[in-house]
């Protein structure tokens, strides 16, 4: 059907603007953290966006004079070591689910499924005393290890392998190629949107995850910057200049992150929602 | 040895390493928590077994009801209200071309936040003047101030407003997906008929969308049944106040396991928390397999 251009209508204009405004209300807790985070505590009560004199003092105090590096560098490592091993294992069991004939293959699928159903909060209580008995309690393992490897991923990545033609495979094993190189060197070039969605879920998700961190960590050295920003902003209660900066460093990298990504982002977020 | 058979034995080389795993991190947990919810342990002394006991205690406790209450507070206000939001946007974001790009960025950004950090921003925002935003706004528009975090009947939602603005995002994304997937042809053959705007949305848009909606719904139950980083920094001394208010369930688990060390209490509520998952779990299935 052809369109017939008409000048735009009233109608669209008034959609247009609020959903500009419902925009600029999302944006505005965002936007307000990062603008306190430039003030001085005096200006802190004042609504103008950008200070009068705007300042990095609020950084400097937070770089050098609390842990906020420390756990800035434990979540940046909690983070990749957990995506990485996410990335690697979910696709192996994927690919070996998908690709492979073998007895007891659907049973074992099903039991990594039924994984999913069971929630985190039901296995701190036993990962608690696992990790204590393992002498795992306040340690990077301790923090990593119940993430190793995820059912959704598996699930996913199942998916995506299965729609890898075996032809490409065979070919491979016909040119001598070991399974675990066809593997890395053939499989998983081939589902790299599924390998980025499940890396954005990850790495998202072991940024920002709270309970576990706040569970098994105990000295401040090792915590993590949820669990940091939360025991410091206890302690500095009504210095919201400071906590807002905290908050922002905690913000800034996925943000950053986003703005280069986008497409790749919200992208993947749809492939794994929809598909997971 | 035959192709089929190397084949076989390569796949269990593979997947070795991952069931160990699977075994070891989630089903002897799991099976452990069910365990532990059958005795009566402090953890460091010895686990008594105590039967039901338990559930028995948690059914005529109280409190566990008010915590139940509010855990489906959040979920009974959460999810119609970021539901019906985000297919609104989603519906009208599908239609603007102009800045289409910039607007979907600002609905999507808050989805990728630290619920701890946005936690603490929100709090910062729901202070009695002079420092909290939205008194401060109220103030100068000459509306009688809110106490929010310090009243009993604003605090829950109060909590609750800023899990929803974060997961908007993600369901805005997944709706947009949904809408676009609907073929054109539909609209078109309705228009045609003279299909009214209204018309359309009820008896196209909306059917078409019916398992897109049946996800959401399911996602963002567990997501709000599973309320925990926002109780815990928003609250005073991450208490879940004031007076058990904002308490929601993996709250409740949290103090009893990690604080009072009430360790088969705690499990046994883990095990209320799964079974009431189990339950959505099975209605999406059970909606879905209709379809």
């Amino acid at each position: 059907m052809t369109k017939i251009k008409a000048p735009v209508s009233p109608f669209r204009i008034i959609v247009w603007s609020l959903l500009f405004i419902g925009a600029v209300i999302m944006m505005t807790p965002i936007i307000f953290m990062f603008s306190a985070s430039f003030k001085y505590n005096d200006e802190i009560y004042e609504l103008a966006l950008i200070s009068s004199e705007p300042t990095l003092s609020n950084y400097i105090y937070l770089f050098e004079n609390t842990e906020f590096l420390k756990w800035f560098k434990n979540s940046i490592f909690v983070a990749l070591a957990s995506t990485v091993s996410v990335l690697f294992f979910d696709s192996l069991v994927g690919y070996t689910l998908a690709k492979f004939r073998f007895r007891g293959r659907k049973l074992v699928f099903i039991a990594i499924l039924s994984t999913l159903m069971i929630p985190t909060e039901m296995l701190v209580i036993p990962w608690y005393i696992l990790a204590r008995d393992f002498g795992l309690l306040d340690s990077y393992i301790g923090l990593i290890f119940p993430g190793i490897m995820t059912g959704f991923g598996v699930f996913l990545m199942k998916q995506f392998f299965e729609s890898v033609p075996d032809d490409y495979l065979d070919a491979a094993r016909i040119d001598g190629l070991s399974e675990f190189r066809i593997f890395t060197q053939i499989a998983m070039p081939l589902v790299t949107p599924a390998l980025s969605a499940l890396a954005i879920f990850t790495f998202l998700g072991n940024w920002t995850a709270f309970l576990w961190p706040l569970i098994v960590t105990s000295s401040a050295e090792l915590f993590t910057i949820p669990v940091g920003l939360s025991s410091f902003s206890g302690e500095f209660q009504s210095e919201w200049e400071m906590i807002m900066t905290g908050a922002a460093v905690a913000t800034l990298p996925t943000l950053l992150v986003f703005l280069f990504l986008q497409r790749y982002i919200i992208r993947g977020v749809i492939l794994g929602g929809l598909k997971g | 040895m035959s192709i089929g058979k190397k084949r076989a034995i390569t796949a269990w080389c593979f997947i070795s390493v991952p069931i160990i795993y699977f075994i070891l991190v989630r089903f002897y947990p799991t099976l452990d928590a069910f365990s532990i919810s059958l005795t009566d342990w402090n953890i460091v002394g010895k686990k008594t077994y105590i039967g039901f006991d338990n559930f028995i205690r948690l059914w005529h406790d109280p409190v566990f009801w008010q915590v139940l209450g509010n855990t489906f507070e959040y979920l009974l206000l959460g999810v119609p209200i970021s539901l019906i939001l985000s297919f609104i946007i989603a519906h009208s974001l599908d239609q603007v071309r102009f800045g289409h790009g910039f607007l979907r960025a600002c609905y999507f950004i808050p989805f990728l936040t630290t619920a701890v950090a946005m936690a603490w921003v929100w709090r910062w925002f729901y202070q009695p003047v002079p420092v909290g935003m939205i008194n401060l706004v109220l103030g100068q528009l000459g509306i009688k101030q809110l106490d929010f975090l310090r009243s009993t009947t604003e605090a829950l939602p109060a909590v609750l407003a800023p899990a929803i603005w974060a997961g908007l995002g993600f369901q805005i994304v997944i709706f947009m997906a949904g809408l676009r997937a609907i073929p054109q042809s539909y609209y078109e053959a309705a228009k045609i008929d003279g299909a009214g705007a209204f018309r359309i949305l009820r008896e196209i848009t909306l059917p078409q969308l019916r398992p897109t909606i049946v996800f959401l719904t399911v996602i963002s139950s567990i997501g709000f049944l599973r309320i925990f980083d926002q109780v815990y920094n928003m609250t005073q001394e991450g208490e879940g106040g004031p007076l058990n208010a904002t308490r929601p369930l993996v709250l409740h688990i949290y103090k009893a396991a990690f604080e009072r060390f009430e360790m088969g209490m705690a499990a046994a509520q883990t095990v209320v928390l799964f079974v009431i998952l189990l339950f959505i779990t099975i209605f999406q299935l059970k909606v879905l397999k209709n379809d």
